[in-house]
C-alpha cells in the first residue's frame, strides 16, 4: 500500500510541476509498437515455417517484414520506452519539470510520425539496407532533428536541476543521446539520387566497418546504455533500496562508454576487412565483459535484501529476470566475439538467438517491469490485475527460453553441417539439406515468439485497465490481500 | 583521491559530463575507422572489376529493396569448407563499387557472392517465380511481381548513375546519357538476374583458394 500512497502524495504535492502526460503517451506508444513489432516478427517467423504465408505480396514478403520488425521493436518500442522513462526520471532526479515542454511535444509527434511513415516506407520497399538503419535519407534527416531536440529537452532539464549531483541514470540516458547522435549521423551519410534512394558515402569494405561501428553501438548505447539508465532509476525505486555501490556504477559507466565503441568489427570476423581491426574488436569485446557484469552485480546486490518482495511484486520480478538475461547476453556476446568461436556462430541462427536473449530477455522484460511500476504511478491507482501480470511473467519467460534454445540448437546444427568435410575434403551436406534440418527449430521459435507476444498483449490489456480504472472485482481482491500480507 | 575529486566535478556539471562522454566514446571509432578510410587497399578496385552496368545497378537496387541481404550473405570467409562450397574467398577489392555493402549477417539461404554464372538465366527466372519449383526444400518467398514491372519504373537511372559518378565511380557522361535506352523494355526480373550473374566474376569458382 505504501507505493500507491506515495504516488498519491507525490502527485498532490507537485501537481503542475512534472510533465507526465507526455510520459503517458510515450508509454502507450511503446506498448503499441511492441505489439506491432512483435506481431511482424511472429508473422515473419511463421513465413520461415510456411513460405506460402508470403502470399506473393510484395509488402508481406519476408525481407520487408523483417525490416519492419526490427525497426518497430528497436526504434518504435525501445526508443519510445526510453524517452518515456527518461522524461519521467529526469524530472524526478532534477526536481524540476521538463525544459521546453513544447519542444518535448515536438519530439513526441516527430518520433511517432517518423515511425509510422518510416514503417510504411519499409513495407513499400524504400530501404537503405544498412542493418538497423534501413530508413532512407529523408527519415535519417528527420531522425537527426528530432533526436537533437530530445537532447535539448533532456540536458536542458538537467541544467535547471535543483540539486548539485547528476544522478547516475541520467548519465546513461545522456550517453544514449550523445553517442547515438554521433553514430546515426556518421553512418547515414549518403548522396541522394532521388527522394527514396541514396548511395552510401563509403564504398564496400569501408562501408562495412562504419556500418558495424554503428550497428554494434546502436545495440551498445541504445539497447544497453539507455536501458541501464532505466535500470538505475527504476530498480532502486522498485526495490526501495539505494544503489548498492555508487562508486562501482561510476567505474562501470566510464569503462562501458570507452570500451563498447571498439567492439563493432567483431561482426566482421574473417570478412574482407583488415585483420588488426578484427583482432582489436575481439580483445575489446572480451574487456567489455567487466563493465557489463559490474553493472549486473550492482543491480543484483541492490535487490539483495528485498528478495521477499518478489513474491508480491510482479514488476520487480520482471526487472530481476531481465538482469539475469542481461548477464547471460553480455557473457555470450564476448564469447561469440572470439574469432574461433565466431567461425561457428557467424551467419547462423545462433546470432539471432543471441540478439533475442538480449532484446526479449533484457530490453523487453525490463521495460515490462518498469511499465508495471510506472503506469500505476501515472494513473494514480494500483495495477488492475497483478495476477494477469504474473501470467505475463511466465509466458514471457517460457517464450524467450523456447526462442533462445531453438536458435542455439539451430545455429550449432547449421555451422556443424556447413563446415563438415568428408574424407575427400569435399563438403558433406548440400545447403538444401541444412535448410531442411532447420524446420523443427523454426517451429519452436515461432511458438516461443507467439507466447512472448501473447504475454505482451496481456500486459497491454492490464495497463489499459489500470489507466482507465476499469477493474474487475475478482482481480482486485487478491491484489489487495497480497499487499496486505507483506 | 584526485580522480574522485575530478569526478565530483564532472558529475555536478552537465557540460563537463557531455564533453567527457563525447571524448571517451569517440576514441575507439577514431582508431578503427580513420585508418580504414585512408587504407588504399580497401578502396582500390580489383583489376578485372567493372562498375555495374545500368541494368545491373537497377537489379542491385531491387536486391536492396527486397532486403535480400536479410537472408543471403555476400561474403565467403577464408575457411576450407566455405571455399569448397562457394568458391574463392571474398577480397575487399571486389566490393569497391558497392554502396552500400551487402555482405549481410545471416545465411538463411546460401551465400551469393560468387553466384554469377553458377545457374542459367532461365533457372533464375523459374526460381524467382517460385523457388520450390527448382529447390523443393527452399523457404524463400516467391517474387512474381518482379517480372511485371519495368526495371526503371520511376525513370531515375540517369540520376542514380549521376550520384555514383559524383562519388567517383568511373561512368562517362555518354554512358549515363545512353542508360535509359539500355534498360528500356527490361523488367525488374531481368535487372535482378543481370545483377546476380555479375556477382563475384573477378575470380572463377574453380580457382579455389
Amino acid at each position: 500500500m505504501e507505493d500507491t500512497a506515495g504516488a498519491a502524495t507525490e502527485a498532490q504535492a507537485r501537481p503542475a510541476r512534472y510533465d507526465d502526460r507526455i510520459v503517458t503517451l510515450f508509454t502507450a506508444c511503446a506498448v503499441a509498437w511492441a505489439i506491432v513489432g512483435m506481431s511482424a516478427g511472429v508473422y515473419a517467423a511463421a513465413e520461415l515455417v510456411w513460405p506460402g504465408l508470403n502470399l506473393d505480396l510484395p509488402w508481406l514478403s519476408f525481407g520487408r517484414l523483417r525490416t519492419l520488425h526490427t525497426t518497430a521493436v528497436i526504434f518504435g518500442f525501445g526508443v519510445s520506452a526510453l524517452i518515456a522513462t527518461s522524461f519521467y526520471s529526469v524530472q524526478r532526479t532534477s526536481h524540476v519539470g521538463l525544459f521546453a515542454p513544447r519542444l518535448a511535444w515536438f519530439v513526441f509527434y516527430g518520433w511517432q510520425a517518423i515511425m509510422v511513415l518510416g514503417g510504411l516506407s519499409l513495407l513499400a520497399g524504400v530501404n537503405a539496407s544498412k542493418e538497423y538503419a534501413e530508413l532512407e535519407w529523408p527519415f535519417d534527416v528527420a531522425i537527426a532533428v528530432v533526436w537533437v531536440a530530445y537532447g535539448v529537452v533532456f540536458f536542458g532539464t538537467i541544467a535547471r536541476r535543483k540539486m548539485a549531483p547528476i544522478y547516475i541514470s541520467n548519465w546513461f540516458y545522456g550517453a544514449l543521446i550523445i553517442v547515438v547522435t554521433m553514430l546515426h549521423v556518421v553512418n547515414s551519410l549518403a548522396l541522394p539520387a532521388t527522394l527514396t534512394k541514396s548511395y552510401s558515402l563509403y564504398p564496400g569494405a569501408q562501408d562495412a566497418i562504419v556500418q558495424w561501428w554503428y550497428g554494434h553501438n546502436a545495440v551498445g548505447f541504445l539497447l544497453t546504455g539507455g536501458f541501464l539508465g532505466m535500470l538505475y532509476y527504476f530498480l532502486p525505486k522498485q526495490a526501495e533500496r539505494p544503489i548498492w555501490s555508487y562508486r562501482l556504477s561510476i567505474v562501470a559507466f566510464w569503462a562501458f562508454v570507452y570500451s563498447y565503441i571498439w567492439a563493432g568489427p567483431h561482426h566482421l570476423h574473417y570478412n574482407a576487412v583488415p585483420e588488426w581491426v578484427q583482432s582489436l574488436a575481439m580483445v575489446m569485446s572480451l574487456i567489455l565483459l567487466a563493465p557489463s557484469w559490474a553493472t549486473m552485480i550492482n543491480g543484483i546486490m541492490t535487490v539483495s535484501g528485498a528478495w521477499r518482495r518478489l513474491r508480491t511484486d510482479p514488476a520487480l520480478k520482471f526487472i530481476v529476470l531481465s538482469l539475469a538475461f542481461y548477464g547471460l547476453a553480455t557473457f555470450e556476446g564476448p564469447m561469440m566475439a572470439i574469432r574461433s568461436v565466431n567461425v561457428m556462430s557467424h551467419f547462423t541462427e545462433w546470432t539471432v538467438g543471441h540478439v533475442h536473449s538480449g532484446a526479449l530477455g533484457w530490453n523487453a522484460l525490463i521495460t515490462f517491469g518498469t511499465f508495471y511500476y510506472l503506469v500505476p504511478k501515472l494513473a494514480g491507482r494500483p495495477l488492475a490485475s497483478p495476477r494477469l501480470a504474473n501470467v505475463h511473467f511466465w509466458l514471457a519467460l517460457t517464450g524467450v527460453m523456447l526462442y533462445v534454445l531453438a536458435m542455439w540448437g539451430a545455429g550449432v546444427t547449421q555451422s556443424l553441417l556447413w563446415l563438415s568435410l568428408d574424407e575427400l575434403g569435399e563438403v558433406q551436406y548440400g545447403f538444401n539439406e541444412v535448410m531442411a534440418a532447420m524446420a523443427p527449430y523454426y517451429g519452436l521459435r515461432l511458438l516461443g515468439g507467439l507466447l512472448f507476444l501473447g504475454g505482451a498483449v496481456l500486459m497491454a490489456v492490464n495497463l489499459w485497465r489500470t489507466f482507465t480504472g476499469v477493474e474487475r472485482a475478482a482481480d482486485a481482491a487478491p491484489a489487495a490481500l497480497a499487499l496486505e500480507t507483506r | 583521491m584526485n580522480l574522485l575529486a575530478l569526478h565530483k566535478r564532472i558529475e555536478r556539471n552537465s557540460g563537463l559530463l557531455i564533453f567527457g562522454i563525447l571524448v571517451v566514446s569517440s576514441i575507439g571509432g577514431l582508431v578503427q575507422i580513420v585508418p580504414s578510410i585512408f587504407q588504399d587497399s580497401l578502396s582500390t578496385p580489383a583489376e578485372q572489376l567493372a562498375p555495374y552496368t545500368p541494368l545491373q545497378l537497377l537489379g542491385r537496387d531491387v536486391y536492396i529493396r527486397e532486403s535480400c541481404s536479410s537472408c543471403h550473405s555476400q561474403q565467403i570467409r577464408p575457411l576450407l569448407a566455405e571455399v569448397r562450397r562457394y568458391g574463392p574467398y571474398s577480397r575487399a577489392e571486389e566490393f569497391v563499387y558497392d554502396r552500400p555493402f551487402l555482405w549481410g549477417s545471416k545465411r538463411t539461404g546460401p551465400d551469393l557472392h560468387r553466384i554469377g554464372g553458377k545457374y542459367t538465366d532461365d533457372w533464375h527466372r523459374v526460381h524467382m517465380r517460385n523457388p520450390r519449383d527448382v529447390v523443393p526444400e527452399s523457404i524463400m518467398p516467391a517474387y512474381p511481381w518482379l517480372a511485371q514491372s519495368a526495371a526503371d519504373r520511376d525513370g531515375s537511372i540517369t540520376r542514380r548513375l549521376g550520384a555514383l559518378q559524383r562519388l567517383g565511380h568511373p561512368y562517362s557522361d555518354e554512358e549515363i546519357a545512353a542508360a535509359p535506352g539500355a534498360v528500356d523494355g527490361k523488367t525488374e526480373l531481368d535487372a535482378l538476374i543481370a545483377y546476380l550473374q555479375s556477382l563475384g566474376r573477378t575470380r572463377t569458382r574453380e580457382e579455389g583458394l
